[in-house]
């Protein structure tokens, strides 16, 4: 019995797979007739990341607060305060930045557009769509997918940011270590290759968790209860590959 | 115009037609009946291709659309119509640009020339004055009429009405039925509507079909149903609430059932 179960759920999770795939490549296709749309893809943009900068800004904030903090302490110990900018830029950077941004995306945009999506199917918005001969792929699913692929590394790079002003305000102006080390060494020690490793980071995290967020919205049950729990799978799909991708990530670059 | 020959049509091996055959002729209203749960709104999906029968055919302007690619359906929409149980409006945009919404996609058409027409088609409605209002600022009946201005604008030759009544008041109900009445006769758009309200149906159709267990029970035009002396047609006509069509889903003997519970 338990090897029959076992095998339905590889199978079950082989099957989605395959949708999701054959979801992707037709996605895939919309999107270059979305792309003539510039109108609604900026819309999408706006929403899935305009709508997210309080809280991205916010939560970059304390990120770059506590790294200097914890970041001090642990570097007074070996009298190296100064490189405490460079420790936080490298970790903003190629690691919390994209993986926090992609979380709280995750939560606050993937949901919305999961949720979005679904109520539109619940409501027969996707079916009248296709009674008007309009495909509901391109005029909704693609620009909502391309808006979160653009917005995820813009996103990312503000967490950025406004992280190293919080480090450097904590750092610099609560702890004391001198303005110029601060920046220097920044400077110095972070390269180009840091900021690519980012970058490609947000720009994959961007990629799954729109898939997901649109995938999951697009084939949920339409009922109260089945947007409900796309929405569930949405935040725990993304989350866990989002870590998962960032471990791969992480050692292809190293 | 839309003709369904002996459809037969199962979901999850649960049998929804078995050997439906119904026709809607051109410029003319047709009405289909039944009961809640009958597969109406079935019919209305497998006669606009969304999905297909497992057996017979459903031919619409002419072709089979079982062979039809996307492309093809996806024309054959283009000159259909549809009003939905729930509007559909899409909820992100307002009443103007929801009317719009085809002429947008489909035409190359100028703006002033888009809100020409879409102005004429909620003039029509009773609803220019709404062009602004988002659909959550409409009421039921309200919805429903930027949703039938939505699907004339393109200048449809077929509607198809699911439920058109369903939670109007008698006010709104009455506008419904009057514009259904009207499209059909000054336009010559021919109408397919699917309802269980048998009254308001009789005032407007040419030719109504009585759906039951799977098939057309009975057909002709409104006034012939009414005079059938068909046990199944006389309890939809008149309502009876038990007959042919049973009150009781299928359950176990009551008295065994209960004294079972009383055991366990």
């Amino acid at each position: 019995m338990n090897g029959v179960l076992r095998l339905t759920l590889l199978t079950d999770a082989l099957a989605r797979l395959g949708r999701m795939a054959l979801f992707l490549f037709n996605l895939l296709l919309q999107c270059l007739r979305a792309l003539g749309r510039p109108g609604l893809v900026v819309a999408q943009i706006y929403n899935a990341g305009g709508r997210s900068l309080v809280i991205i800004m916010l939560s970059g904030l304390f990120t770059g607060m506590v790294l200097a903090l914890l970041g001090f302490n642990l570097l007074q110990r070996f009298g190296s305060q100064e490189a405490l900018g460079f420790a936080a830029a490298l970790a903003l950077i190629k690691e919390l930045g994209p993986v926090l941004t992609a979380l709280l995306f995750a939560g606050r945009a993937g949901t919305a557009l999961t949720s979005e999506i679904g109520l539109m199917n619940a409501t027969d918005q996707l079916t009248a769509m296709k009674m008007m001969a309009v495909d509901p792929l391109r005029y909704v699913a693609a620009p909502r997918f391309l808006g979160g692929v653009i917005a995820m590394p813009l996103l990312t790079a503000i967490f950025d940011i406004v992280g190293l002003f919080g480090a450097h305000t904590i750092g610099v102006r609560m702890m004391g270590v001198d303005n110029g080390s601060f920046w220097s060494q920044m400077q110095a020690a972070v390269g180009l290759h840091d900021v690519t490793e980012g970058i490609t980071k947000s720009l994959v995290f961007g990629f799954v968790c729109s898939l997901i967020a649109v995938y999951e919205g697009y084939h949920a049950e339409p009922t109260a209860e089945g947007v409900g729990l796309a929405t569930t799978r949405t935040v725990v799909a993304s989350s866990v590959l989002t870590l998962l991708l960032d471990y791969m990530l992480t050692a292809a670059f190293l | 115009m839309v003709e369904v020959r002996d459809v037969h049509y199962a979901v999850r091996g649960r049998a929804i037609f078995r050997g439906l055959t119904l026709s809607a002729r051109k410029g003319e209203i047709t009405a289909v009946m039944g009961p809640s749960g009958t597969g109406k709104t079935t019919l209305l999906r497998l006669m606009t291709a969304q999905i297909q029968a497992d057996a017979g055919t459903i031919s619409v302007f002419g072709r089979d659309v079982a062979q039809m690619g996307s492309q093809q359906v996806f024309a054959m929409r283009r000159r259909m119509g549809m009003l939905f149980q729930n509007s559909a409006l899409l909820s992100d945009l307002d009443v103007f640009e929801n009317v719009a919404f085809p002429l947008r996609e489909h035409t190359d058409l100028t703006e002033p020339l888009i809100r020409n027409l879409v102005l004429a088609k909620l003039n029509a409605v009773g609803l220019r004055g709404a062009a602004d209002l988002m659909p959550a600022e409409l009421s039921g009946g309200m919805a429903r009429r930027v949703a039938l201005a939505r699907a004339v604008v393109m200048d449809p030759e077929v509607l198809i009405y699911d439920e058109p009544f369903v939670g109007l008041d008698p006010i709104a109900l009455g506008m419904i039925l009057r514009l259904i009445q009207q499209l059909n006769q000054a336009l010559g758009i021919t109408s397919i509507v699917v309802s269980h309200d048998v009254a308001e149906l009789a005032t407007i159709a040419h030719q109504s079909y009585l759906m039951a267990e799977g098939r057309v029970v009975a057909a002709g035009t409104p006034a012939e149903l009414a005079r059938s002396d068909s046990p199944i047609v006389s309890q939809f006509m008149s309502g009876k609430p038990d007959g042919p069509v049973p009150f009781d889903y299928p359950a176990p003997d009551i008295v065994t059932q209960l004294l079972d519970g009383e055991g366990a």
